[in-house]
C-alpha cells in the first residue's frame, strides 16, 4: 500500500426511482489495497461499483481514478461483473469471452490478433482454465464460469480491479484459487475492490474494508475497523433477515 | 407446374427468377439479423416492428396517392422506427416490462393501420385496391428494382456486420462490461435495431406484416441448435432463411399459386422443427438417447458397486451369488447382469453370478472416476 489514492468518491448519491440507493458517499481507496465492500442485501454495494464505472448515472457526486475522471482512466480499470448478469447459453467459447478483455484497448473496429490471443491464453492459464479454452461456456460449471470472468479482467492488465461477488456460488477450491490470484494482484501493487458477502473470511482475505448500508458506515484497515461495533451499525441486530437486493 | 418444371424455369423465366432471388435475399438478411434479435431476447421486437409499419404504408399512400412500393415502404420504415423508439422509451421511462411495451405498441399501431386501410378502401379512388396485400404479402408483385433494393440493403448490412462484429458480439453478451470498456453501447444498439427495422420493412411486400417476425426468428432459432459459435450461427441462419425463401417460392409457384409468404414461413418452420429434434448436441432426439444411455450406465454401475460391496466382505472376490440374492436387495434385472457378463466384469456359472478380477478392479475405481469427472 502506498500513499497514493487510487479511487476517490465524493458526495455520490444514486437513486433508481425516488428512493436513494446510495446516499452521499465519500470514499478514498488507497493504492495497493485488497478491499472488501460489505453490507446487507440492498445496501448498494453493486450500485457503488457500477456508479464508479459509469454503468449507472449518479444523481450527484463525482468519481476520480488517480485524480482524473473515469473516462480518461478507463485503461487503468478492469471489471468483473456478477456471474448471473449474462446469459451463459450465449454461443461462444471460454477463450472468446476472455478475448473480450482486449476489446477495450483495441478500440472500435480493430480485430483481436495473435498478440491479444496470446494474452488471453496466458490469462486462462493463470486461472487454471487453459484445458477448457474451446469449451462452450454453458458447459462450464459455476466456478469455472467465474474463473473465465476473472481471466477476462486479468487480460485488461489494469491497475484497479472491481469485482462484484466473485465468490458467489463457487466451491472451496475455486474460492481459494481466486483469492490467491487476488493476493498476487495486490502483491504486484494493484488495487482490488471486491463486493463480498462472507463476513467470516474478511479478516483472512482482505486488508481493507468498507462497510456500506446506503450510507457509508466506515472504511479503513481491517485490523482497525472490522469489529462488532461497525458490524452492528451496518447490519443492525437481525441482519440475517434483511430485505432482498 | 410441378417442382421440377419450376426449377427448370427458374433461370430462364424472368418473373420466377425475380421472385426467387428476392425471397432468397430476404430470407438471408432476415435470418442474419434475426440471430441478433433472438440472442438479445428481443424475439417479439420483430413482430411489433412489422405491425407498427402498417400505418406508415397507409399514410404514405394517403399523402402521395401512388402505390409505388418504394414510397410505401419508406412510410413503413418511418412508422416502424417510430414504433421501435416508443417501445424503447416505454421500457426505459416507465416501470412497464418489455413484453407489455411490445404488445401495447404492436396492437396500437396495427389497429391504427387497419383503421386507415378501411378508410382508404371507402375512398372513391380506383387506385386503392391492393394495399391489403401488405397484410400477408404477395411475392408475385416483386419486380427487379425491388430485388436490387434488397440486395443493396443486404450488402450494406453485411458490411456493417463485419465491420462492427466485435462490438455487436460484446454488446449481445455483456452490455455493462462493454460500457466499462468505453464502447458507446447506445450507438451499437441503435445500429442493430435500425438494421432489424430495415430488414423487416423490406420483407413486408413479400411476406406481409402479420408473418414477418417468423422470417426473423425461425431461421435463427433453427441455426442456434446446430452450433456454439456466433459466426456460424449467423451464417447458418442466413442460409436457412435463403433456403426457406427459395423452397417456399418453389412450392407456392408449383402448387396452384399458394400464397407465397405463408409457405415460406412454413418451410422455415420445418427447418426449426428438424433442428429441434435432430441437432446432435441440443436436439430432443439425441438428448433423449443420451438420457436413456446414462440411465443404463448408472444401472450397470449400481449393480457392479453392489456386487463389489458384497465381494469386499468375502475373502474370495469371485464368490458366486444366486441371482435371488442380488435381486432381493435392489431389484436388479437379469439384463444388467448379462451386460456385465458381456464386459467380462461378471461370470455366470450355472445359476450363480460372480465378480471377475477385472470387474472388481473396475468397481473399485468407479467412485474415483465419478469424483474425478465431477469438476
Amino acid at each position: 500500500m502506498s500513499d497514493k489514492i487510487a479511487v476517490q468518491v465524493d458526495d455520490l448519491t444514486v437513486a433508481y426511482n425516488y428512493k436513494p440507493v446510495l446516499w452521499d458517499i465519500d470514499l478514498e481507496i488507497p493504492e495497493g489495497v485488497l478491499m472488501a465492500i460489505v453490507g446487507p442485501n440492498g445496501a448498494g454495494k453493486s450500485t457503488l461499483i457500477k456508479s464508479i464505472l459509469g454503468i449507472l448515472k449518479p444523481i450527484a457526486g463525482s468519481v476520480s481514478i488517480y485524480g482524473k475522471s473515469y473516462d480518461k482512466q478507463r485503461s487503468l480499470v478492469a471489471y468483473v461483473p456478477q456471474k448471473g448478469s449474462v446469459d451463459w447459453d450465449f454461443p461462444t467459447t471460454a477463450l472468446d469471452v476472455v478475448m473480450m478483455g482486449t476489446y477495450g484497448s483495441l478500440g472500435w473496429i480493430k480485430r483481436p490478433r495473435q498478440k491479444q490471443k496470446k494474452a488471453a491464453l496466458e490469462a486462462l492459464e493463470k486461472v487454471g482454465m487453459l484445458p477448457f479454452k474451446n469449451r462452450q461456456i454453458s458447459q462450464l460449471s459455476g466456478g469455472q464460469q467465474q474463473r473465465i470472468f476473472l481471466a477476462r479482467a486479468l487480460v485488461q492488465d489494469a491497475s484497479i480491479y472491481f469485482m462484484d461477488e466473485p465468490f458467489q456460488g463457487v466451491d472451496a477450491t475455486t474460492e481459494i484459487a481466486i483469492i490467491n490470484i487476488l493476493k498476487e494482484l495486490r502483491k504486484a501493487g494493484k488495487t482490488v475492490i471486491v463486493v463480498h458477502h462472507d463476513l467470516q473470511t474478511v479478516p483472512e482475505y482482505f486488508d481493507w474494508v468498507t462497510f456500506l448500508n446506503v450510507k457509508k458506515i466506515a472504511t479503513g484497515p481491517v485490523k482497525d475497523i472490522f469489529n462488532d461495533d461497525n458490524l452492528t451499525k451496518t447490519y443492525g441486530i437481525n441482519y440475517k433477515v434483511s430485505i432482498q437486493e | 407446374m410441378d417442382i421440377q418444371e419450376y426449377f427448370s424455369l427458374v433461370f430462364s423465366d424472368y418473373t420466377l427468377r425475380t421472385i426467387t432471388l428476392g425471397t432468397a435475399i430476404l430470407g438471408a438478411v432476415t435470418g442474419m439479423l434475426g440471430s441478433f434479435a433472438v440472442l438479445r431476447k428481443q424475439s417479439l421486437l420483430g413482430d411489433a416492428i412489422s405491425h407498427a409499419a402498417l400505418p406508415g404504408i397507409a399514410i404514405s399512400f394517403l399523402i402521395t396517392g401512388a402505390k409505388d412500393s418504394n414510397t410505401l415502404l419508406l412510410g413503413a420504415l418511418v412508422s416502424g422506427l417510430i414504433g421501435t423508439f416508443w417501445i424503447r422509451g416505454i421500457i426505459t421511462k416507465t416501470h412497464l416490462k418489455s413484453d407489455t411495451a411490445l404488445g401495447l405498441i404492436l396492437s396500437l399501431f396495427f389497429g391504427f393501420g387497419m383503421l386507415l386501410l378501411t378508410f382508404i378502401q371507402k375512398q372513391p379512388n380506383a387506385n386503392q385496391a391492393g394495399l391489403d396485400k401488405y397484410l400477408f404479402g404477395q411475392a408475385a408483385t416483386l419486380v427487379e428494382s425491388d430485388v436490387w433494393m434488397m440486395a443493396i440493403v443486404t450488402g450494406i448490412c453485411l458490411f456493417v456486420l463485419l465491420l462492427f462484429w466485435k462490438e455487436f458480439k460484446i454488446l449481445l453478451f455483456d452490455k455493462d462490461y462493454a460500457k466499462t470498456l468505453g464502447f458507446n453501447t447506445k450507438t451499437i444498439d441503435i445500429l442493430i435495431t435500425s438494421f432489424i427495422v430495415l430488414a423487416i420493412v423490406l420483407g413486408l411486400q413479400t411476406v406481409g406484416v402479420v408473418l414477418m417476425s417468423a422470417m426473423l426468428l425461425a431461421p435463427a432459432a433453427a441455426a442456434r441448435q446446430w452450433t456454439n459459435s456466433l459466426a456460424t450461427m449467423v451464417f447458418l441462419a442466413a442460409l436457412f432463411g435463403a433456403f426457406s425463401g427459395v423452397f417456399g417460392t418453389a412450392i407456392s409457384a408449383s402448387q396452384n399459386n399458394l400464397s407465397t409468404g405463408p409457405v415460406i414461413v412454413l418451410v422455415a418452420a420445418v427447418f426449426v422443427f428438424v433442428s429441434f429434434i435432430f441437432s446432435p448436441s441440443r436436439g430432443l432426439l439425441f438428448k433423449q438417447i443420451r438420457f436413456i444411455k446414462n440411465r443404463r450406465d448408472l444401472q450397470l454401475h449400481k449393480t457392479l458397486a453392489f456386487m463389489y460391496n458384497i465381494a469386499e466382505t468375502h475373502d474370495d472376490i469371485s464368490h458366486p451369488h444366486e441371482i435371488k440374492i442380488l435381486n432381493n436387495f435392489q431389484g436388479f434385472t437379469k439384463g444388467t447382469l448379462k451386460k456385465l457378463v458381456e464386459k467380462d466384469y461378471v461370470t455366470l456359472q450355472g445359476s450363480t453370478w460372480s465378480l471377475t478380477n477385472e470387474g472388481f478392479k473396475s468397481a473399485s475405481n468407479l467412485y474415483n472416476q465419478l469424483t474425478k469427472n465431477d469438476e
